[in-house]
């Protein structure tokens, strides 16, 4: 009975992450930025290490050492004017190498991949709510965002602030990659990101399709992987990403060109 | 057009010293012109001279010096080769298109008809289009909100858009209905003839500004281009 309540959280949690950051995902293959998630995600790592060993969320940890990377690497692009890739490469490789200094041992499995197994209803519900947050946040700015990915300068000629839009959306991915990393740890969040959203453009003929299909295929993928997880000895993180490289596969076969 | 230069003397537009600097290096340098209502203007230059920077700054979306004064109400940017790049991002139809402006069904199904297009182009994926359905399409995107300024960036040169007319004609044919101030960039020297009233020279600075007669010298061709150049005046 325990191990069923347990197992209906995580569906319901990792369907509705998996389906917001597929929706994300959309936007960040629009503006080719998918791998900016596998980077971002490893960024965390020193704020999912301070969370498992003072006991707090791991979400909360993520999210906090993302803002904070994001001002640093910000304010490093001020002082030196190096190429923002760069800079992103140095902060988040120094901070896997900081946190490694203080993971402990047994955690690190959890840190990677992810952990599901201990969910309370209270972090579920906290994690509907920000997923549903986002999901409305991202809708609202879905089309500002398209178009600057179409021409970042013609939409500024049409009078779109462009920096705030952006803004927002780095928010939301922030948002995203911080929820993202309680289903699949630190190491895959890439891969939540980008996968639906490429299953979905294989499958849509218009922006629409593009969009929600990105939100179906990733809440499919955490479906599937929920049960491979449940029937078989494997972790949940990797079992949703597999479950969604197989989605693709099939996006592939039954791929539609007009 | 000697009508409409008596008709309107007001001015669209007016530039005075404008530099642009970007990563230290001077793009374009103490640049200077008006443009009066309802006239086309095109910008003249070899690659690398800073016609695309020029037109920007006029926008206002990079940093510059000096003064760029417009007296206009609607004003409407078409980067026609960045946007053929990137028209494959996204599987995006007509109708979509339009939608990023805001533009419903109808209003974009009068809109494809003023370039010649059929309805159905509307359900169309734009990657899907042929090169001359996409710039017929971009000309009536651009047009939909009825600007009357348009900065027309670079356009294929001459392009067969079908038939034997090329996006500069159906371009002039809107001029002609609507008395649109347009600027357009162009290497294409014989669109100038073509399609202007005045003539800027660029390649960093400014080396000549009028009418084509006027501005386009053999010796302001030397020096513009660097080498010397053979062109017929077309009649207009």
């Amino acid at each position: 009975m325990i191990l069923s309540e347990k197992l209906i959280l995580a569906l319901a949690m990792t369907t509705a992450i998996g389906a917001v950051a597929g929706y994300l995902g959309t936007l960040m293959l629009s503006k080719r930025m998918s791998l900016v998630g596998g980077p971002l995600g490893h960024l965390t790592l020193p704020g999912i290490t301070l969370a498992l060993i003072y006991g707090f969320d791991v979400s909360i940890g993520a999210f906090l050492v993302l803002i904070l990377a994001i001002i640093l690497i910000w304010v490093f692009e001020k002082r030196t004017k190096l190429p923002l890739e760069t800079l992103t490469a140095i902060v988040f490789s120094s901070s896997v190498a900081v946190a490694f200094l203080f993971l402990p041992h047994e955690e690190i499995e959890i840190a990677l991949i992810g952990d599901i197994s201990q969910l309370s209803l209270a972090t579920t519900l906290v994690s509907l709510l920000i997923s549903a947050a986002v999901f409305l946040l991202v809708n609202k700015i879905y089309k500002r965002i398209v178009f600057i990915a179409v021409s970042e300068d013609l939409a500024k000629s049409e009078e779109i602030d462009v920096d705030k839009y952006n803004l927002i959306y780095l928010f939301a991915v922030a948002l995203v990659i911080g929820l993202g990393i309680r289903i699949v740890g630190s190491l895959l969040t890439a891969a939540i990101v980008s996968i639906p959203a490429a299953t979905s453009k294989n499958l849509s003929v218009n922006m629409r399709q593009y969009a929600y299909g990105g939100a179906v295929a990733g809440g499919l993928a955490a479906i599937a992987g929920i049960v491979v997880y449940s029937l078989f000895p494997i972790p949940a993180g990797p079992a949703i990403i597999i479950s969604s490289a197989v989605l693709f596969l099939l996006s592939m076969i039954f791929r539609r060109k007009t | 057009m000697q009508m409409i230069k008596n008709k309107k003397k007001d001015i669209a537009l007016s530039v005075r010293n404008l530099t642009v600097e970007l990563n230290g290096q001077k793009i374009i340098e103490n640049v200077s012109f008006e443009l009066k209502r309802g006239e086309t203007m095109v910008v003249l230059g070899p690659n690398g001279a800073g016609k695309s920077t020029l037109l920007k700054a006029l926008l206002n979306i990079i940093p510059y010096t000096g003064e760029v004064e417009w007296s206009i109400e609607n004003l409407s940017y078409l980067p026609p080769k960045e946007l053929m790049e990137r028209k494959e991002i996204l599987p995006l139809t007509v109708g979509d298109f339009y939608s990023l402006k805001q533009i419903g069904k109808k209003k974009a199904y009068e809109s494809l008809k003023s370039v010649g297009l059929e309805p159905e182009v509307y359900m169309r994926r734009v990657a899907h289009l042929s090169t001359g359905q996409f710039q017929r399409l971009l000309i009536a995107w651009a047009l939909v909100d009825d600007p009357d300024t348009l900065l027309f960036d670079e356009p294929t040169s001459g392009i067969d858009i079908g038939g034997t007319e090329t996006i500069y004609s159906l371009l002039h044919n809107f001029w002609q209905k609507s008395n649109m101030t347009i600027i357009l960039v162009t290497h294409d020297l014989s669109v100038v003839w073509e399609h202007a009233d005045n003539v800027l020279c660029l390649n960093k600075r400014g080396i000549c500004y009028g009418t084509p007669m006027e501005a386009l010298t053999t010796k302001n061709l030397k020096e513009l281009y660097g080498v010397g150049v053979k062109y017929y005046k077309h009649a207009r």
